[in-house]
């Protein structure tokens, strides 16, 4: 018999993979083979998906990518551990786009059966809820405040200090909420955990409920996910019939409830108070802080919002002790950052490093150039909100602090590559576009300034008092930048500032000085 | 997309009633009705306000803020094509254009022959595989104008 891993993840399926895995069953009834077909979720090598695996004694080894035309020819090669067909990439370990990791959120990702939990326990995982259940809740904050753990969904805030201003706020009843509006372009870490290890989320959130003493959580979905929405509710489920979620979770005692909420399809609930509001039954308005959601939070309760990626971390600080968390990484930033490699790439994917590599690095060490072969021109960083990056900047180690410094963000550490195709006039109107689509309208220099800079923009772009508008557009990201309540209106003028900066030529059409397109 | 089979008005009470006592209830109880009727009819706001003690205006506020809720019918399936800025890098703007004048629509309409709604989405979390189409619940990677009227076909 042979076993077959085929990832049920969203971009496999989207390149096919449930039509492999439909022509793996047909070619092998055929020919009367037997085989076991498992559908994991992805290692995160997007480039070589739909990756179809063998298993071989304690070896998995990998073809790809498998295509449903490919299928027939593949078995009829035969799927061993020595094949020498062209789509064969040997042990899947050792693949260096792989090897050259250091997977700690990541490490299940794509080897195990995101349902199983036995094979996420025999992958250390519940490892960390163990330790957790035998700590006090103080004891846990100290650990993730020990690690260095920081936010990773964007603002990068220390995750010990806001457990600890939870747990230390007095109220009977408290929130862990997890947000999974992962609306950022370029960025697909936590659907990609969520789909392929979903009970590292709710190891996560457990551990979390434990150190604040919460009882009951959410998590906040965007419903631009629904593989993630169905794999995440069987995890619920399976969790809560193993006692690990609900009443008296192993024998502890304790109670923690975890329900899903399904956004609707707005980006500004991706910001905190704007996704408590929303969990809440409300428009997603961005609410004034203070009162931090840790002490006045959900339904006016102290809670905790951490992003998905930062709940997760926490199982393997818990599980394998705060110094060994803390010894990944560079400067402030501790522990390792999930990369999104995407856009115009020729190898993307998810790639998991300590904190410091280089951005050049990564996109060409890693993700080996554009996709369509030309030069690249432009690299955002961090989301729509993110600065593009010229190749002055690409030697700028990933560290929050870092990017910080040339004017840039991390962010939740999307890497969107531009060739030298593209218009950066119109990725700075787009930014402004996009502010104004998704602006919540509570406050003015984001709902009126974003459309303002679109129509100063297009004047721009059409040489209509050029040099009046530009100053008209610096002063206008000015004011949002400082006026905005929240991130949305106060970091588009990032990438708009960023491109006029960087690619000025871009911003001269119809001066015969400029890039004519 | 009325899928239930059921009348409009039990569809609505029935899921007022399951959410009537869920804190924060609105949103999940408006994803059911749209899931049952295709959209929210706006005649059924008062019922809605009623069970969940809101006013209308809040029942109104909350629908017309997201992108996901219609107040009018769509087409049988929802295209959404992906505009953010990882599939603009790899060719989503000819994408977009070609996908209007091919199904005679733009952004929030529907197909004459009710086939098809057309919106816009910003990311599917594909980036790495893009441009980006989702068709009700699939989504699909590196689409381009051929692979696009292939899908059509495909329907």
């Amino acid at each position: 018999m042979v076993k077959i891993y085929i990832p049920a993840d969203t971009t496999a399926c989207a390149l096919g993979a449930d039509k492999v895995a439909a022509e793996v069953a047909l070619q092998a009834q055929k020919r009367g083979l037997d085989v076991e077909l498992k559908r994991n979720g992805s290692r995160g090598a997007f480039w070589l998906e739909p990756l179809l695996e063998i298993e071989s004694g304690e070896d998995r080894f990998a073809f790809g990518p498998v295509y449903p035309g490919d299928v027939a020819g593949l078995l009829d090669a035969g799927l061993h551990e020595s094949s020498e067909h062209p789509l064969f990439l040997g042990r899947v370990t050792d693949i260096e786009w792989l090897s050259r990791q250091d997977r700690l959120t990541f490490s299940r990702a794509g080897v195990i059966d995101p349902l199983s939990l036995d094979e996420y326990r025999r992958e250390g995982g519940y490892e960390g809820l163990d330790k957790a259940l035998a700590m006090t809740a103080g004891e846990i904050v100290e650990a993730v405040t020990d690690s260095g753990l920081r936010g990773r969904g964007g603002a990068a805030f220390p995750t010990g200090i806001k457990w600890r201003t939870v747990l230390n706020t007095p109220s009977d009843q408290k929130y862990v909420t997890a947000n999974a509006d992962e609306g950022d372009s370029g960025t697909f870490a936590d659907r990609l955990l969520m789909e392929a290890d979903p009970f590292q989320l709710i190891e996560g959130m457990t551990i979390c409920a434990l150190a604040v003493d919460a009882t009951q959580g959410y998590i906040y979905l965007r419903s631009e996910y629904p593989k993630a929405l169905q794999v995440l509710n069987q995890a619920i489920a399976i969790a809560e019939a193993a006692n690990l979620l609900g009443s008296d979770i192993c024998g502890s005692g304790r109670d923690f409830h975890l329900q899903i909420r399904v956004g609707a399809g707005a980006y500004i609930c991706g910001e905190e108070t704007s996704m408590l509001e929303s969990l809440e039954g409300k428009r997603g308005l961005v609410r004034f802080k203070p009162p931090l959601p840790a002490i006045e939070g959900l339904f006016g309760e102290p809670t905790v919002v951490n992003n998905v990626l930062t709940l997760a971390a926490v199982s393997t600080v818990l599980a394998k002790g705060a110094a060994y968390y803390q010894d990944y990484g560079s400067g402030r930033s501790r522990g390792t950052l999930s990369v999104q490699l995407s856009g115009n790439i020729r190898r993307g994917g998810l790639v998991e490093i300590p904190f410091g590599a280089s951005l050049r690095e990564l996109v060409e060490d890693f993700g080996g150039g554009t996709a369509s072969g030309r030069p690249v021109r432009a690299i955002q960083v961090g989301g729509p909100l993110g600065a593009y990056l010229p190749e002055s900047q690409w030697d700028t180690p990933l560290d929050y602090e870092a990017f910080t410094d040339v004017g840039a963000m991390l962010g939740h550490g999307g890497v969107v590559v531009f060739d030298d195709n593209v218009d950066m006039l119109e990725q700075a109107r787009f930014a402004m576009e996009f502010c104004a689509v998704e602006s919540c309208g509570k406050c003015t220099p984001c709902r009126i300034g974003s459309v303002r800079g679109v129509e100063l923009i297009d004047k721009i772009g059409k040489n209509d008092g050029r040099s009046a508008n530009l100053e008209l557009l610096e002063a206008l990201c000015e004011t949002m930048d400082v006026g905005s309540l929240c991130a949305m209106g106060g970091l588009t003028p990032m990438p708009v500032r960023s491109a006029l900066k960087h690619f000025p030529g871009d911003f001269e059409r119809g001066t015969g000085n400029g890039i004519e397109r | 997309m009325h899928s239930s089979g059921e009348a409009p008005a039990v569809i609505v009470s029935s899921a007022v009633r399951k959410f009537a006592d869920t804190p924060g209830g609105l949103l999940p109880l408006l994803h059911e009705i749209q899931a049952g009727l295709g959209f929210i009819p706006s005649d059924s706001v008062v019922t809605i306000a009623s069970g969940m003690g809101l006013s209308r205006a809040e029942v109104h506020g909350v629908i017309s803020f997201y992108h996901d809720f219609r107040d009018k019918p769509g087409g049988q399936k929802t295209i959404h094509v992906c505009r953010a800025e990882a599939c603009q890098a790899v060719g989503s703007r000819q994408l977009e254009a070609h996908v209007k004048t091919r199904l005679g629509v733009d952004y929030g309409e529907t197909t004459v022959d009710g086939r098809f709604t057309l919106e816009p989405v910003y990311c599917l979390g594909n980036c790495a595989c893009g441009p980006s189409v989702r068709i009700a619940d699939d989504v699909f990677a590196r689409v381009d104008a051929d692979r696009f009227d292939e899908l059509l076909g495909d329907i």
